[in-house]
């Protein structure tokens, strides 16, 4: 039976045990190397015990030297180094242990005081085999939440690296660009063609605002994603909004033959930060526009969204996208690339700011789409309390 | 004036026109005729055309791998053919797209590896290199 426990274990923790009583510490032994816990109501992951003992402070310091347990149980009354003495060596030498202060005489100055040296937890003598097991299976489970908590953690270190490391190489891209060109009219490379040198030069500012827009785009994201920006939330007409949006990307549009249509009620009044409408609009209808054919159209569609609020449909006659492209395309960074999009400007994260910006209204950004024939996107605004304290889809954006 | 066809030919490979724009006139200007492509497949029907005497691939176009598969094609259709890398992706982003091990080196096959941003007179120098090798 023992050997079959410890066969499902998947762990063991090292358990170090400090007690001047030999039978306490033979008692504790007998009782853990037996023991598993489960980390969850599931059968699995199982937790099992291996048990070392010392009859004092000094020598549990030394064992610790060598090698630091997972917890410690401590006896506070100990002969030479008292037990709040080895928390306090502990604290100093920065040992990561989780420590139970086994006390004989528990009064509230000695647990404060232990608390405070960073002692986790305490079981007070006398006690029974089923106590212990209670005190250990809480360690494990503030285990198992330390843990978790520190792989979250490397999680968003990882997601922040990968970030930091895209959005350099996107920036060194437009400036190799500019490099490249400036060096071509330093060294003469361009001839005395005005034709070719007003290519070079157009190309080079055209670069230079593909990156400032990427940085306008990432300030935007990155105020939205702190919380830190100012929500100016004010009555207005998304209706006003959408037509303002549309007059904006008029002269893209015509200049290709493409007609943008709007089908929306009279007046669709909103709680919204005109700003935020702003961005979330000129994204929608500028990238119906650079997306599509030309001759093309564009409709966009205002209609109530459930239970309150308005959901915005923006459907082009473009390229459309494959369903596993348009998976991903709410990611940050994310840009189809092939032949048809090779040309067409744009940062990679507008998306990503509207799908964020959407939430913030406990809303949605959504994509239906078909190869060839057109992408439909949809934007859900829910209706937002009046001004005062915070509205609930201001805590459904998490604090990065 | 005729194409002279006794000058090198390189295929220049690469998904961004304005790296495309600038390295042709500057091969151009240092005596070698440049053929272009935006893609893996336009490259390879270019090659069809007309044999590159090297060729100056992107590492990452459509997909990542862009650049070690058009790679290890050309050498296969044109054995001898020098092939030159050049990626923009390094060591700082954390994602390594270089070839590691020898046999992976071996199936890309390309003779040297450069990163972005290259300076011309590097390129040229590769360039010389490998053509007096071959």
């Amino acid at each position: 039976m023992e050997l079959k426990e410890q066969a499902l274990s998947v762990e063991t923790l090292r358990v170090l045990v400090v007690d001047d009583e030999p039978g306490m510490r033979m008692a504790v032994a007998r009782v853990l190397k037996t023991y598993t816990v489960r980390l969850d109501e599931s059968e699995e992951p199982v937790v099992g015990f291996a048990v070392e003992t010392a009859e004092t402070g000094e020598a549990a310091l030394d064992a610790m030297a060598a090698s630091v347990p997972d917890i410690l149980l401590l006896d506070m009354k100990l002969p030479g180094m008292s037990g709040l003495d080895v928390l306090r060596e502990i604290r100093e030498r920065r040992h990561e242990t989780l420590t139970v202060m086994i006390t004989a005489y528990a009064t509230l100055e000695t647990a404060i005081e232990a608390t405070k040296r960073g002692a986790h937890d305490f079981l007070p003598k006398p006690f029974t085999p089923e106590d212990l097991r209670v005190a250990i299976r809480r360690v494990v489970r503030h285990l198992a939440v330390q843990r978790e908590a520190r792989r979250l953690a490397e999680e968003k270190r990882q997601v922040r690296f990968q970030f930091i490391s895209v959005l350099g190489h996107e920036l060194k891209a437009p400036l190799a660009a500019v490099e490249g060109f400036l060096q071509i009219l330093k060294d003469g490379s361009a001839g005395s063609d005005p034709a070719v040198i007003a290519r070079v030069i157009d190309r080079a500012l055209a670069r230079t605002e593909g990156m400032r827009k990427l940085i306008v785009d990432l300030l935007n994201m990155t105020r939205i994603e702190s919380g830190q920006k100012r929500r100016d939330l004010v009555e207005t007409d998304l209706r006003e909004a959408v037509i303002a949006a549309i007059e904006t990307m008029a002269p893209a549009a015509t200049s290709r033959g493409i007609v943008v249509r709007l089908h929306a009620p009279e007046r669709a009044p909103i709680l919204a930060d005109r700003g935020e409408l702003e961005i979330i609009l000129n994204n929608l209808i500028s990238n119906a526009v650079k997306y599509n054919r030309d001759q093309g159209r564009v409709e966009v569609t205002i209609d109530g969204a459930d239970g309150g609020g308005w959901r915005i449909h923006v459907a082009d006659t473009g390229i459309g996208m494959a369903a596993a492209d348009a998976a991903r395309l709410f990611q940050d960074f994310v840009r189809i690339k092939n032949e048809q999009t090779r040309t067409i400007p744009g940062t990679g994260l507008g998306l990503s700011i509207v799908k964020k910006l959407a939430q913030l209204y406990g809303g949605d950004a959504t994509l239906a789409s078909e190869p060839g024939v057109g992408s439909t996107f949809t934007v859900t605004l829910k209706a937002q309390a009046a001004a005062g304290p915070p509205t609930p889809a201001s805590t459904l954006s998490p604090p990065l | 004036m005729t194409p002279d066809t006794t000058r090198p030919l390189i295929l220049l490979v690469d998904d961004d026109e304005d790296f495309l724009y600038q390295h042709r006139i500057q091969l151009e200007n240092a005596g070698f005729r440049v053929t272009t492509a935006t893609s893996r497949a336009e490259a390879e029907s270019l090659v069809d055309e007309a044999t590159p005497d090297l060729a100056i691939l992107d590492l990452m176009m459509e997909r990542h791998d862009d650049g070690f598969v058009l790679s290890h094609h050309l050498k296969r259709k044109v054995p001898g053919l020098p092939v030159i890398l050049v990626t923009a992706v390094t060591a700082e982003t954390g994602m390594s797209f270089t070839p590691t091990s020898a046999s992976e080196r071996a199936w890309v096959g390309a003779d040297a590896v450069l990163a972005k941003p290259i300076r011309f007179e590097q390129l040229r120098r590769e360039v010389n290199r490998l053509l007096q090798r071959s």
